[in-house]
């Protein structure tokens, strides 16, 4: 364990990126058609927001129920550049003012808002995905932990942000698409992104990002961070006593989950095609917590299967059987605290992974490196 | 903003939304009684709150059918034998609920918030296998119909002032119980010290329950109340709860008038910004008020002294 944990992969972390990598750029594509890979790649969007809430809650014992928050932030501002560009001149001509949003054309307005006169450069855009919901989460974040609010009360106030903001969204109908959305998206830079080529290589870019996410999260983990974050967690006054500065490390941790939900969120609008308030209110927002915790809250692997799983469900049973959907969700969300609180992975570390060693004729017990960071105290 | 009203028609619009405002503040207070003593005295998170006030409204629409069908002769007084049916069944259904679910999860308020949630999904769900998605309204008993005229220009309704009057009789019914019950001095107890209350000899897991129980049957009530005001349905639980969350914690948690003076606060902030503003910008601008004065001052309104 000593010698393997300054190494930012063990063995066995190796071996789950491995397979992860695998799943993702291999069996996925070769075993669904275009349509299903596209849902997929819907699903790998949300997985970056659960990877985010491994580092905030499992690790940090920080649960924001506001995820949907940064992850509509970062859709949006993609959606308004993607917006922007559909509406040329030529392709609105209809309108009685030509060459803005349609949908502001139809809440009489006559110009462009200025604030989103800069969304019509992709470089501000890509700066912009990331940077709005990371210092509106570095405010929320400094106004919170400065003052030692945490626990249930964040969350509270997190969700109240969600609430706000779909408020918001639904009300400003004329400069945010109010409740459908910004939708009617066509291309990125001349590139049509509504093609089944293109939704295939958004998936892989998808997936890619996602691993460059997880290697950053692997980092976060195995770093001093990672181990003052599990400190903080489960004794927050020792470690301030420590000398460590509690609140900046918290600060950070959330902006980093804010910085890849604002990334799946972006991904999303270019990978479903459109953006809309139902994807940042209360409701997603915690959902987006339970794909976490179905997958593990201490695992970032466990996140993403648990991201893939859970949205691969609501898909095929919403399909056949709609009214069985949120029974199913709801008795998830009370089996997941109840009787798995670690989740996926928390199940494969105490009974598949043993298995599937003796199997292998190993008798290296695999407990060791789970040691360090399971069972989340509260 | 006020230069097209005159001076009279300011004053009246005043008071007829400060009156509205009354009335929400009323809707405020039944809604986050219940939440006071269960977040505010346990420190538990019951996000299906508002379901068990749902579950107070269709037992109110279940014996307003009853009442219409078999008692028709003694229909006005239908809504007292309502409430406290409601009362039992929310109560009921808290008890067993913390039975199974709950008083496990005491030690991890996190897990009790996402547990409660996958809860209010289930009865969401079953509300609307039962009732049906369509939202059901009660008939209102005829004394509770109209208006009463104030002065020519301000008239409030009946019905409004009947629910004010329930907000405002169990308000006191939960403060006598709090703080002139033994009930409520155990509940207290515990609240303030649990290891010295058990140690003394209170039974506080059965306080814990009961407590529970007690919560949600006030909240039952509460959504007995208002189907008189509006029409229930299987999903109305869920967008009270941001609301009442807010209520309980702008107030500062343990303490009852303060859940009481910020729902006095946050109503009437909203009812009069809503008559200049759109509503959903009303609402955006109290909340994000509520939510900004709450980064000041996290501890809330007002605050128990407590040597921790």
């Amino acid at each position: 364990m000593e010698s393997s944990s300054n190494r930012l992969f063990s063995a066995r972390d190796l071996i789950g990126f491995a397979v992860l990598i695998a799943i993702i750029f291999v069996v996925l594509p070769i075993a669904l058609d275009g349509f299903r890979l596209n849902l997929f790649g819907k699903y790998l969007t949300y997985a970056f927001v659960a990877v985010g809430l491994v580092l905030c809650w499992g690790m940090g014992g920080i649960l924001s129920l506001g995820q949907g928050v940064f992850f509509g932030l970062g859709g949006y501002c993609m959606a308004m550049f993607l917006k922007l560009e559909a509406s040329t001149p030529e392709n609105t001509s209809i309108q009685s003012t030509p060459g803005i949003p349609d949908f502001m054309d139809w809440n009489q307005l006559t110009a462009l808002p200025a604030w989103w006169e800069p969304f019509n450069s992709l470089f501000i855009t890509l700066i912009a995905v990331i940077l709005v919901p990371v210092v509106f989460a570095f405010i929320i974040g400094v106004a919170m932990f400065r003052r030692r609010v945490g626990g249930v009360y964040f969350a509270i106030i997190t969700q109240a942000f969600a609430a706000i903001l779909t408020i918001l969204i639904i009300g400003q109908q004329g400069f945010t698409g109010g409740v459908n959305g910004i939708t009617d998206l066509r291309t990125l830079k001349g590139w049509d992104i509504r093609s089944e080529e293109a939704k295939e290589i958004l998936y892989f870019v998808n997936g890619g990002l996602l691993i460059v996410c997880l290697v950053i999260a692997q980092y976060v983990r195995k770093s001093k961070l990672g181990r003052l974050l599990i400190a903080m967690r489960d004794q927050e006054d020792r470690v301030r006593f420590s000398g460590y500065d509690v609140a900046s490390f918290k600060i950070f941790i959330f902006c980093l989950g804010a910085a890849f939900a604002a990334v799946g969120g972006a991904m999303f609008t270019l990978q479903v095609g459109f953006m809309s308030p139902t994807l940042v209110g209360i409701v997603p927002s915690i959902e987006m917590v339970i794909f976490c915790a179905v997958g593990g809250r201490l695992s970032i692997l466990g996140a993403v299967y648990g991201a893939l799983l859970v949205n691969w469900a609501k898909t095929s049973l919403s399909e056949s059987f709609p009214e069985l959907w949120l029974l199913g969700l709801g008795g998830l969300f009370i089996a997941v605290v109840m009787v798995f609180p670690n989740g996926l992975a928390g199940v494969y570390a105490e009974h598949v992974e043993p298995r599937l060693m003796a199997l292998l004729g190993k008798s290296k017990a695999a407990a060791p490196d789970s040691a360090a960071n399971e069972t989340p105290a509260e | 903003m006020f230069s097209d009203y005159t001076m009279n028609e300011l004053g009246a619009i005043f008071a007829m939304q400060g009156f509205a405002g009354l009335i929400l503040f009323s809707v405020f207070v039944l809604m986050a009684l219940g939440l006071a003593i269960i977040f505010g005295q346990m420190g538990v998170i019951n996000m299906a709150h508002g379901e068990f006030m749902i579950l107070g409204a269709y037992v109110t629409y279940l014996t307003s059918n009853l009442f219409a069908d078999y008692l028709p002769s003694v229909f006005g007084l239908y809504f007292f034998v309502a409430m406290i049916l409601a009362f039992i069944a929310s109560g009921a259904l808290g008890l067993f609920v913390e039975w199974v679910m709950i008083r496990h999860l005491y030690k991890r308020p996190l897990d009790t918030l996402l547990a409660t949630w996958g809860l209010s999904l289930i009865l969401q769900q079953v509300y609307r296998s039962v009732f049906g998605a369509r939202e059901v309204g009660v008939s209102i008993p005829d004394w509770m119909m109209g208006s009463l005229p104030m002065t020519d220009m301000i008239e409030v309704p009946i019905n409004g002032i009947f629910v004010m009057v329930l907000a405002t009789g169990i308000s006191l019914a939960v403060y006598f119980m709090m703080y002139r019950s033994s009930w409520g001095l155990q509940v207290r107890a515990i609240s303030q010290n649990r290891m010295m209350a058990d140690a003394v000899g209170i039974n506080t897991a059965w306080t814990d329950r009961l407590t529970f129980g007690i919560g949600c049957g006030v909240a039952g009530v509460a959504g007995s109340a208002f189907t008189m005001i509006g029409s229930t349905g299987p999903t109305a639980g869920q967008l009270y709860i941001v609301d009442t969350f807010l209520v309980v914690v702008f107030g500062g948690a343990a303490s009852l008038l303060g859940t009481i003076a910020s729902a006095f606060s946050i109503s009437q902030a909203q009812s009069i910004m809503e008559f200049f503003l759109s509503g959903s910008m009303a609402k955006v601008l109290t909340l994000l008020t509520v939510v900004g004065i709450l980064m000041i001052r996290p501890q809330g309104l007002f605050t128990l002294k407590l040597r921790k």
